[in-house]
């Protein structure tokens, strides 16, 4: 089984801090990390590996600094990685027509596996983009997955419906934060993924005139500002104390 | 021409008083979209509510599946020669409309509360970094793709004297080789938190599933009722149904009241509460991140402050 992991390099949102005077993020300086669910993703894969053996690529469109994040998935059980160094400001279009084009130069896939979205866009809108640049179907919010020698079926989270869908390869399998515990590697591992290949070509490479569609030109901050009262002391006195601001502040209505 | 559709009614009812400002602006006329069967009192209402024009792609389709959907909205996009497209932000919405813009080679933009032209160019804008900021995007070409939440516009006021043209097409969408096996309905208890003006929301430092009914109470003491609570409980507990479920990847709330008990306040639970009116937290851990996000906060064990609190919020209600 030949499954390919499409991981995001993304800014660690949980540490982000904002411009107290323009009360906008400050995006200098971030730590990065792969996108949670990309973890889902990966370990997912090495499950299906481990039942039907073959080869796990992990493909990312990015900075060159984003080979860092690829190690991490190398140590967790990727046979290789992909980086398809892009120029900063990419829309969904461009980073989809790459992941689509290197697919393609890999060749030879059963199985891509995305997350069900990324941690700091939260769009969700890869996975099917580059379904449909690849005309094959596509299996999202997938909570568990069975993969067969020549189907594979999901049991999808679609809120108010349980969906069961199976598909024959090839296949895009969208999976969400629940579908696993992605594994942490041992030393040994991470030792192990330094000698394993990391390839890196440009987006140039794959394909020429590639315009965004769509451009952000700003981004607005958001405030919020709250009290911070906080009680810690005697449970009685804090718990008449909240009941009695709560009052103040007229919340408390029959 | 503005498209619009959802399996959804009432978003799409939403999403035609947006398309009819788009419209006017543009100089173009609002389609709404039927996929399925040929429902004529549909089609009326749709136009009731500001669609010019309402175009039912006739199909036999069993059950939705984004390839099929979106090969079928690829062609009535062509054939109506539509520039800006609005799909409904559910599920199934957003997969869709993902999958369409790869058909298509259009830019999409997923979850957008507020759209607009500018200087001639669409822009949408929609939340970004768990709720830090929002980023206003931009078009660059045609056809443009939106896809809106339930709740961002409020409808037109319904006129059933309006006249609109109604087009009826079987259209054949390219089969998928994927294969629908079994739907389940999951068990939900009608309940509205996005309505909700009074929460009282639970998560992970609840230990049993029965414990939950201590949220219930103070919910019903407070005359809220409402019971929300952080992804876990719903997603991986599943002690509570997915309407309950409140964050960046569950419903967004605005309260007059918000109290979270047991909930660390991770950015992505966060991303759902932020415009809530008042925040109240009870956590045992005195670092947790919940307290930054409240306006009151009760360091302590939840089993110990949450009968004391329903009965001292009885009390005071009287
Ligand atoms: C892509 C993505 C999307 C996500 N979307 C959402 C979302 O929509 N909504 C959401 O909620 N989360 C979401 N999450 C998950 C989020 O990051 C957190 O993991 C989650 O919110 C944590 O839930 P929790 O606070 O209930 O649990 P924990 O983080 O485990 O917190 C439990 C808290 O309870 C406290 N506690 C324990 N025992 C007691 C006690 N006896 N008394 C008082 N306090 C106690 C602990 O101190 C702790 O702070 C998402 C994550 C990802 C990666
Ligand atoms: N630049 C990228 N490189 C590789 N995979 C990506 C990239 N961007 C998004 N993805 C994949 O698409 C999923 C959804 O991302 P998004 O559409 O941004 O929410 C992620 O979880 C990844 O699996």
């Amino acid at each position: 089984m030949n499954i390919i992991v499409c991981a995001k390099q993304v800014v660690d949102v949980s540490e982000m801090k904002i411009d107290s005077a323009t009360k906008k993020p400050i995006l200098q300086g971030v730590p990065q990390k792969i996108s949670d669910i990309d973890k889902n993703a990966m370990e997912e894969a090495i499950k299906i590996k481990e039942k039907h053996g073959g080869k796990i690529t992990v493909l990312t469109v990015g900075p060159a600094n984003a080979k860092e994040r690829i190690k991490e998935l190398l140590a967790m059980g990727a046979d290789e990685g992909l980086l398809v160094t892009a120029p900063e400001n990419i829309d969904y279009h461009m980073t989809a027509t790459l992941l689509a084009e290197a697919i393609k130069k890999i060749g030879g896939y059963n199985i891509i596996l995305c997350g069900e979205a990324s941690i700091d866009m939260f769009s969700g809108q890869i996975g099917p983009r580059l379904a449909a640049n690849l005309k094959i179907p596509q299996i999202t919010y997938a909570q568990s997955v069975t993969a067969e020698k020549d189907k594979i079926t999901a049991d999808r989270n679609m809120g108010e419906q349980m969906i069961i869908t199976e598909s024959t390869y090839p296949v895009l399998v969208t999976v969400t934060k629940e579908i696993n515990v992605p594994r942490l590697p041992s030393l040994m591992q991470i030792l192990a993924s330094a000698n394993k290949p990391i390839n890196e070509i440009t987006a140039d490479s794959l394909t020429k005139n590639l315009n965004p569609l769509v451009q952000t030109i700003d981004l607005k901050g958001v405030s919020m500002e709250r009290k911070n009262v906080v009680y810690k002391d005697d449970i009685d006195e804090s718990v008449k104390q909240l009941v009695n601001n709560l009052a103040k502040e007229g919340v408390l209505r029959g | 021409m503005v498209l619009v559709y959802s399996d959804n009614k009432n978003i799409t009812i939403e999403m035609l008083s947006k398309a009819a400002e788009l419209a006017k602006e543009t100089k173009k006329k609002v389609t709404a979209t039927i996929i399925g069967k040929a429902d004529e009192n549909l089609a009326k209402e749709y136009i009731s509510y500001g669609a010019d024009k309402v175009f039912i792609a006739e199909t036999n389709l069993k059950d939705f599946k984004a390839e099929e959907y979106a090969d079928i909205l690829s062609k009535i996009v062509k054939e109506t020669k539509s520039e800006i497209i609005l799909v409904g932000s559910n599920k199934n919405g957003k997969e869709l409309a993902a999958r369409l813009g790869g058909l298509l080679n259009a830019g999409c933009i997923v979850d957008s509360n507020n759209v607009y032209m500018k200087n001639n160019k669409l822009l949408a804008e929609r939340i970004v970094y768990s709720g830090n900021a929002i980023a206003v995007n931009q078009f660059n070409s045609k056809p443009a793709i939106v896809t809106i939440p339930s709740k961002a516009f409020d409808p037109l006021k319904k006129d059933t004297s309006r006249k609109g043209e109604v087009t009826k097409k079987k259209i054949d969408g390219e089969k998928s080789n994927s294969k629908i096996v079994k739907v389940t309905e999951m068990k939900t208890g009608g309940v509205n938190v996005e309505d909700a003006e009074i929460i009282v929301s639970c998560g992970r430092g609840f230990k049993n599933k029965d414990d939950i009914k201590l949220v219930q109470e103070l919910a019903d003491v407070l005359k809220g009722k409402t019971v929300g609570c952080s992804r876990p409980i719903a997603a991986d507990m599943k002690w509570l149904s997915e309407e309950h479920w409140i964050g960046l990847s569950g419903h967004k709330v605005k309260p007059k009241l918000y109290i979270a008990a047991g909930i660390s306040g991770q950015i992505q639970h966060i991303a759902g509460m932020r415009d809530s009116g008042i925040v109240v937290a009870i956590n045992k851990d005195p670092d947790a991140l919940i307290f930054k996000s409240a306006d009151y906060g009760i360091v302590g064990d939840l089993y110990t402050v949450l009968p004391k609190l329903i009965s001292a919020v009885k009390e005071k209600m009287g």
